[in-house]
């Protein structure tokens, strides 16, 4: 055989190198496109990191203690208590609602939906409050609480239109920590003779727990940023001074009544820079951007820490 | 036929049918056709070591079968000839590699070249979501093989090696790899790599996954394509390994869990006389 | 229970169930739950569209006119409701907005599945949970301060293109102020990036990896692996995610309405200001007062961004059965 080796061709020819020498061009081109795919990621880094030190400058000198804890004004450096209170308000009120529909929502889908006519009617429902812009959705808002309701702008319009925004991401992120509690818990609680409701209650529910968190948590993120939905629901006026002694739910005077408008933290910097004047606008805006941003990053570490310490306990212990 | 680097030839080389096949016993005097060889390989993930000092010479159109339990490094040693085992993260390997002579582990060989020439059959079989026509013809084209006649008659020249051409060839273009049974998909990507004109083919258990006609097919396959390529196979069916390899090597693992290479010798040999006990319990099934 | 009897214990597996658990009550909330976003969407739907359909209703004002590209509903003689500055501007913003963002966020979506070693990814992917967590007052505000400014100082004058030998082949006037068509397409290409982003980065990581390296087996590049194999397999997850980025920028409204520069007018120059759907809404409706044609025809710009937006997901759900089916 290695004597006939040479009939077949290749064996007496020299070898071709396995150094670098052929197909130059196709090496050149993976070299060029792992620099440019490598330079998209550094570019994402380059605009977030510019994005924080530029609040982080613009911040300097304006946030302080007194900054959060007064009351607006645009002819001095005012402050953004009413706004940010009305924020915080809001988003306990937007989650008080969308939390438990949404994992109630979560779990029909996740536990009980078959493959059939409703479950994809609730899933396209899904997609489509999803890809609905927010503004309409806060049109919507508009008519049927403000116009129809004869709410005019109240708090509770606001949280409701945000509801509506938010509850499909609230129910898809919900179906998704269920989903993902392994099948065989269900099987050994079922068989221990527990009924469906009782394995959800017990079994599959506790154990989703930290995926439900990090869920409320994205939405909540989401929530506090919102602003579209709440121009026209919530109202956009410059908020009085509030008396947060006043406990009165029914009076539209007491900053805990959801009966009253409540510009958040958003509005107010969308508010000022289409109607601001003052000589202080721009320094406001960026404090409030900064603060808006600092919550928001918050949100998101939260989200991780806590979904992460919930796993390790729920898994480990 | 010339054999530059760049990817000129349509037609693969002829297959030329032998007739005579050199004794067993005679394969250890044969040095003078090495086609690829391990001095001393290790190989580690991370801090864990998966194959230590694994020393074997393969034989230019010969079929070397890699046999052994679980675990005992065939298939990681395997993917050393064309350097798989750069995709996996934390995998490093010690000791030479060569593919005629050449170190295929030094830094400045390009894997790719190394892998037009060393080709590898997988598992499972992994047809590419293209028609029949366009996952043959996928080596070729990303080699600059773009004249529409030569691509036919190696798509053609390759499915036919790979004994699947009959089967397929009313539908090459409109059918898509992945409509094709489990062992014509394997054929397919035995054909997908022949189209590529390699020297060596590495097959990892590649009938694992099929039904034994399919694997028988496989078989006949492999004895066909011993006359013009080098071929390794993992297997880990031991009657396979009798059936097509010239050359048998024997993996067990040490207890530290690493692989070793027990012995290696004429497949003949290795299934009758072998010369190791842990080999012969091996074989005859007394543990593994 | 020490009472029962044999009898009793076998028909027990077949006792009919308590009104309770026939009700099953906990069943029923769940599900009403989730069928709740379908009421959402059904009465958004109708609420929308009866506003919507008042301009032709009510104020007599026929279905073409409101293709003409003139804006002006105060005119004495007349008002004229042509809302196709705003729909044409709408979809310019949006294509330039694409055109700037998908082949970045395609690239970082590969980038991340494909070559990231795993610190890179772990630096990364939080970094686009950031973005997408901004709200869009900030990218607004960002517009103003940062882009807006910098796109007027440094284009003022106009943009020429001129080749050697056929002179100028191309001019537009510059920035005047910053505030333009560019300016809404840049803050919104940042905007939906995180959105293609990730989507297409799902589509990649569905590919399975034996593809991967079956390719490379056969000593392609990386690089060609991606370009033959990897992008064409999850092109329909691409289009996917293009899909709906095109529905997020399509959708925002304070960003751009904070950096276009609000002028009813036709798009001509990507220089000038536009007014998008959504950001003529965004500035008119607080202006304006319930039942009026002005007012109305809001609510009918309102009701074609409702349009454009279930037509996407039904665009979205054709790419994805055709995935299913090939």
């Amino acid at each position: 055989m290695t004597a006939t080796s040479g009939s077949f061709g290749r064996p007496m020819a020299p070898k071709p190198s396995l150094r670098r020498k052929s197909s130059r061009g196709s090496i050149l081109a993976d070299r060029a496109a792992t620099v440019v795919l490598w330079g998209t990621g550094v570019l994402v880094l380059l605009i977030l990191g510019s994005i924080i030190l530029h609040f982080a400058l613009a911040a300097w000198g304006v946030v302080s203690p007194s900054f959060i804890l007064s009351d607006p004004s645009e002819t001095t450096l005012g402050g953004i208590l009413p706004v940010l209170w009305n924020s915080i308000y809001m988003l306990v009120l937007t989650m008080l609602i969308a939390v438990p529909v949404g994992v109630l929502g979560g779990i029909y889908m996740s536990e009980y939906a078959s493959e059939n006519a409703v479950t994809s009617a609730i899933r396209f429902a899904e997609e489509a409050i999803s890809s609905v812009p927010s503004i309409v959705v806060g049109l919507f808002g508009l008519i049927l609480f403000v116009d129809d309701a004869h709410w005019g702008f109240t708090a509770l319009a606001g949280a409701l239109a945000l509801t509506f925004f938010n509850l499909p991401l609230m129910t898809r992120l919900s179906e998704q920590a269920l989903r993902a509690v392994p099948q065989e818990e269900r099987s050994a609680s079922l068989a221990l003779g527990a009924t469906k409701w009782q394995t959800i209650r017990h079994v599959v529910v506790p154990l989703a727990i930290p995926g439900l968190i990090t869920g409320v948590i994205l939405t909540a993120g989401r929530v506090f940023g919102e602003a579209a939905v709440l121009l026209f629901t919530s109202g956009i006026g410059t908020p009085p001074h509030y008396n947060f002694t006043n406990f009165d739910l029914l009076n539209p005077a007491s900053p805990w009544s959801p009966f009253r408008p409540a510009t958040t933290l958003s509005v107010y910097i969308y508010k000022l820079n289409s109607e601001g004047l003052g000589a202080f606008k721009n320094q406001i805006v960026d404090g409030s951007a900064a603060v808006l941003i600092s919550m928001v990053l918050l949100f998101n570490l939260g989200a991780r820490g806590i979904g992460r310490i919930l796993t390790r306990r729920l898994t480990a212990s | 036929m010339p054999t530059t680097a760049t990817y000129p030839e349509p037609v693969l080389r002829p297959i030329e049918v032998t007739t005579s096949k050199e004794g067993a016993d005679e394969f250890a005097a044969r040095t003078d056709d090495v086609k690829l060889s391990t001095d001393r390989v290790s190989i580690l993930y991370g801090e864990k070591i998966a194959v230590r000092d694994v020393s074997l010479t393969i034989q230019e159109r010969s079929i070397m079968a890699l046999i052994g339990p679980s675990g005992s490094g065939k298939s990681t040693l395997l993917r050393c000839f064309n350097r798989m085992n750069d995709l996996i993260p934390g995998a490093s390997v010690r000791g030479a590699v060569t593919l005629d002579g050449e170190n295929v582990m030094e830094t400045d060989v390009s894997v790719v070249e190394l892998r037009r020439r060393v080709g590898m059959v997988f598992q499972r079989p992994n047809p590419f979501p293209m028609s029949i026509f366009e996952n043959v013809a996928y080596g070729p084209r990303r080699r600059g093989q773009n004249d529409r006649r030569k691509l036919d008659e190696l798509v053609e020249t390759s499915l036919r090696r790979a004994a699947l051409w009959d089967e397929v060839k009313d539908d090459l273009r409109r059918k898509s790899g992945l409509a094709l049974s489990g062992g014509q998909q394997q054929r397919l990507c035995i054909a997908r790599v022949l189209a590529t004109d390699p020297e060596v083919i590495l097959m990892d258990e590649p009938a694992s996954a099929l039904d034994p006609v399919s694997t028988l097919r496989i078989e006949e396959l492999l004895r066909e394509l011993r006359e013009a390529y080098t071929i390794v196979i993992v297997t880990h069916n031991m009657q396979q390994a009798a059936r097509v390899s010239d050359v048998t090597a024997f993996f067990t693992m040490a207890e530290d869990r690493a692989g070793y290479l027990v012995e290696v010798g004429p497949t003949g040999r290795i299934f009758t006389r072998p010369n190791e006990r842990l080999t012969e319990d091996y074989i005859s099934g007394r543990f593994g | 229970m020490a009472q029962m009897t044999t009898a009793n214990r076998l028909t027990g597996l077949r006792a009919r169930p308590g009104l309770l658990e026939r009700i099953d009550v906990p069943r029923r909330v769940v599900f009403l739950a989730a069928v709740s976003m379908i009421a959402i969407v059904a009465l958004l739907m109708a609420f929308i569209a009866w506003q919507g359909i008042q301009l032709f209703v009510k104020d007599g004002v026929s279905v073409g006119e409101i293709f003409s590209p003139t804006w002006n509903p105060l005119a004495n003689a007349g008002p004229e409701f042509g809302l196709l500055p705003f729909i044409a501007a709408t979809v310019c913003v949006t294509a330039v907005a694409l055109l700037i963002s998908t082949p970045l966020s395609v690239g970082l979506a590969l980038f991340l599945s494909e070559v990231a070693p795993n610190w890179a990814k772990a630096v990364v992917q939080p970094s686009l949970e950031i973005f997408v967590g901004i709200p869009s007052v900030v990218w607004g505000w960002l517009g103003i301060t940062v882009l807006v400014p910098f796109l007027a100082d440094t284009f003022s004058g106009p943009i020429v293109i001129s080749l050697p030998i056929a002179g100028p082949v191309f001019s537009m006037p510059g920035f005047l102020t910053g505030f333009s068509w560019m300016a809404g397409s840049l803050v919104l290409s940042i905007m939906v990036l995180p959105t293609i982003t990730s989507v297409s980065y799902d589509a990649f990581r569905a590919v399975p990896q034996e593809l991967r390296t079956g390719s490379l087996a056969l000593g392609t590049t990386r690089w060609q692996m991606i370009r033959h194999l990897l992008l064409p397999s999850a092109l329909s997850g691409v289009l996917t995610a293009v899909v709906l980025g095109m529905t997020r920028a399509a959708g925002e409204a304070l960003a751009v309405q904070m950096v276009i520069g609000n002028s009813p007018t036709m798009p001509a120059a990507i220089t000038q200001p536009l007014t998008t759907l959504t950001s003529q809404i965004t500035l008119d409706m607080g202006n304006t007062v319930f039942g009026e044609p002005w007012q109305d025809a809001l609510w009918t710009m309102s009701l074609v961004l409702l349009i454009i937006s279930i037509t996407s997901v039904v665009l979205v759900r054709l790419i994805n059965k055709r995935r299913l089916a090939s």
